[in-house]
């Protein structure tokens, strides 16, 4: 079971995650949103949403490096594990407060709320529930995490992480000894990224980065088969002419 | 330069007459499903008044169009690029859907179905986005209808800037226009600028701007972008829609529906050819006011022979460039210069363009006490206010607003002595600075408006933007995804999850 869960379900997720996304964009393009309730009801959203996504976004940063920054690296840097476990306790805990009291007004909000109530798809509460019980289970880590300070628990979630990304039949061996605690927070963790491609969560892929780097402000397509003559020297860069994305 | 062409569209103010049927045939072609309810591509509003969505001129809370930097850059207003994208998560400028209204029906069944009662029985209201009973409406589409509401909520009003307001509260003094709006397919749109998935395109071809329906991914940063707050946030499918110029009537070359259904015949669209390369110098003048003669400077005579050669060596097919000869809009932008854009400091350089209305005459005037100026009223004694107009139609600027209403009572005086005492009457021609035949001119495509000096659209050249052998067995225009009508079941991808409408297919 053991290996199951942590050798061979990591691999069920990611393909579900990295399939299922791609099927998604190609087949229903349509569907792929951010599901933004801001118009129907602007309360308790600002903050709510603003909290959630900074917090969100920076734990998922902190687990990102965290976990996939080879070991060596941090040895070769001179940081220390016992170093790197506190400023993960610190920079996670305080994102990982600001996101659950996020999180939890905008399902306060879609729970009482009746328009949100009204408009909110099984999928749209659901996920919101899923990623607060992931929270609390992340949050409530630390506390274990605070028993051994020297950063060696740690180091075995590093093993495991890179050991599934190199393929390595062991790898689940790495956290076989860790508190049942961090077991459910990995389950539950790799549960989400099964459902990433059916629910809103999509959006983040297209997190809209490329529009701080398009040439000018306004975006003209032609259908033209055959382009037009060049333009002249004088023109200005204040449009960017795109051809359709068919 | 780059010569580029659009349909650009006039609407003749004067003869509005506030029946809504573009507002409805529009509505039941484009909006009338789940989700936009709310939306109204085309609405016609009451002036003065706040308007639909509530008080959406005020773009000091809005933040829509574009402003001039003090370095004397052009960036929306809502801010440079990391601006819009630091405003991601939750836009400080989107409005609420209360601010447009809650949109609503009623339990007519009721009406039939209730038990035999002491009272008649009665439609009461329940909102469409909740199903709950809903006990007052407090807003709807068109809300303030023939100046409903009082004076002093309605007197907000931003084109009331430089006007000593308080007279036209009373009786007497009271005046009123129709304001029909719709998207205005701008030259340097705000809504495309601030779009972070770039979903939203201005058509090389005709100049119409759409929203790419699959692109778009409901960041919501162009409902507020827009200064005239004409993208509309669907909130059943969590994309942006807006009006599509009724693109696929265009290519086609008829009229859009509310052109083609307007009784009052207000309805003009004609081919311009513009400067695509001059757009964003004109649109960052440094004083408001020169943002209206900026916009004439950048369209282009169809009649030299030069630009015509220079348009069809930028791709414009020769029938278009034969189409903006007799444009309808270039004659009256151009020409008579009796058009203008509606509130061009949002520096959008719009292209639905707006004829100012000719009011009745003051009674101090009839009376013959003020401003009866030879055979002509003087057109500031006119019942709404010039600066009221200017306002909205030149940043302010009276002079033009001025000239428009002049020739158009000039149009009417010199008209009346043709047809009543059989006399050309030259001299009010001159007056106004236009020849006798331009004067029959103006009557013939403002007065008499016949279908087709209205409408001068030729048709798309669809040799030249798509091979047919593509398109074979494709699905034609829908509104949704690929084939599927628009109607999202219940999908592995979590589309709609209840049935929203019926298509005749299904039905019969």
């Amino acid at each position: 079971m053991h290996n199951f869960l942590f050798g061979v379900y990591p691999y069920i997720a990611l393909t579900v995650l990295v399939v299922g996304s791609i099927a998604r964009y190609e087949r229903d393009p349509f569907t792929w949103k951010s599901s933004s309730s801001q118009l129907l009801r602007r309360k308790q959203l600002i903050a709510g949403s603003i909290l959630f996504h900074v917090g969100v976004l920076t734990i998922f940063a902190g687990h990102f490096v965290g976990l996939l920054t080879p070991i060596a690296l941090f040895d070769t840097l001179g940081i220390s594990h016992g170093a790197k476990q506190t400023l993960a306790i610190v920079a996670g805990g305080i994102a990982g407060i600001m996101a659950l009291a996020g999180g939890a007004m905008l399902l306060h909000r879609r729970l009482t709320d009746p328009r949100i109530r009204a408009t909110s798809s099984f999928a749209d509460t659901g996920i919101l529930v899923v990623l607060l019980v992931q929270l609390v289970l992340g949050i409530s880590t630390i506390f274990v995490s605070l028993q051994h300070l020297d950063g060696h628990e740690m180091t075995k979630f590093m093993a495991w992480a890179q050991g599934i990304f190199t393929l390595q039949s062991n790898a689940a061996s790495h956290i076989s000894d860790v508190a049942w605690i961090f077991k459910i927070h990995l389950v539950l963790g790799l549960t989400i990224f099964v459902l990433f491609p059916f629910t809103r969560l999509v959006h983040m892929l297209s997190v809209p980065i490329r529009f701080l780097f398009r040439p000018g402000y306004q975006v003209v397509r032609s259908r033209r088969q055959s382009p037009l003559p060049p333009r002249k020297a004088n023109a200005t860069a204040h449009s960017s002419l795109t051809k359709p994305a068919e | 330069m780059r010569i580029r062409a659009q349909i650009g569209m006039v609407l003749n103010l004067d003869k509005c007459i506030g029946c809504h049927t573009c507002s409805v045939t529009c509505k039941n072609v484009w909006t009338s499903r789940d989700g936009v309810e709310y939306a109204w591509f085309n609405n016609v509003e009451t002036k003065p008044g706040m308007g639909y969505p509530h008080d959406w001129e005020n773009q000091k809370r809005w933040k829509g169009g574009w402003e001039r930097t003090k370095s004397g850059k052009l960036q929306p207003k809502q801010g440079a690029k990391w601006r819009i994208l630091a405003n991601i998560f939750a836009n400080p400028s989107l409005p609420e859907i209360d601010d447009y209204y809650e949109p609503f029906d009623f339990d007519y069944d009721h009406l039939k179905s209730a038990p035999e009662m002491q009272a008649f029985p009665t439609a009461r209201p329940r909102s469409k986005i909740t199903g709950e009973r809903m006990e007052k409406i407090t807003a709807g589409p068109n809300w303030e209808e023939i100046l409903g509401g009082e004076f002093s909520k309605r007197s907000q009003d931003y084109n009331f800037e430089g006007i000593q307001k308080e007279i036209y509260g009373q009786y007497e003094n009271t005046f009123m226009m129709y304001l029909p709006r719709l998207c205005e397919h701008c030259l340097n749109p705000a809504c495309a600028a601030s779009c972070p998935s770039g979903a939203i395109y201005k058509r090389e071809e005709d100049g119409i701007v759409l929203i790419d329906q699959e692109k778009c991914r409901g960041w919501r940063m162009c409902v507020s972008g827009c200064p005239y707050k004409k993208v509309y946030y669907n909130w059943s499918t969590g994309k942006s829609e807006k009006c599509t110029f009724c693109y696929p009537r265009i290519e086609s070359g008829n009229p859009t529906v509310c052109s083609e259904t307007c009784v009052g015949r207000i309805r003009y669209l004609g081919v311009m050819l513009y400067d695509a390369d001059a757009i964003e110098t004109a649109a960052n003048m440094e004083d408001e006011k020169d943002l209206y003669q900026a916009q004439l400077d950048i369209f282009l005579d169809p009649n030299d022979p030069e630009i015509q050669k220079q348009a069809i060596a930028d791709g414009i097919p020769p029938a278009w460039v034969e189409s903006a000869k007799n444009s309808p809009v270039w004659k009256m932008a151009m020409d008579w210069k009796v058009a203008f854009p509606l509130h061009p400091e949002y520096r959008t350089l719009p292209m639905v363009w707006y004829i100012p209305p000719l009011s009745p005459i003051q009674n101090a005037a009839e009376a013959g006490q003020i401003g009866h100026d030879g055979e002509m009223p003087d057109v500031r004694s006119l019942r709404i206010p010039v600066r009221y107009l200017a306002n909205m139609l030149t940043a302010g600027d009276e002079a033009p607003v001025i000239s428009a209403l002049e020739r158009m009572l000039a149009m009417r005086t010199y008209m009346r002595s043709k047809t009543i005492d059989g006399v050309i009457n030259t001299g009010i021609a001159d007056r106004v600075g236009l020849s006798p035949a331009m004067i029959e001119d103006m009557y013939k495509i403002m007065a008499l408006a016949n279908y087709e000096d209205r409408f001068v659209i030729p048709t798309t050249h669809r040799e030249v933007v798509e091979e047919a052998y593509d398109l074979r067995g494709g699905c034609g225009f829908t509104d949704g995804n690929g084939c599927s009508g628009g109607i999202s079941q219940a999908s592995l991808f979590g589309g709609g999850k209840k049935k929203t409408m019926t298509l005749p297919s299904e039905a019969f």
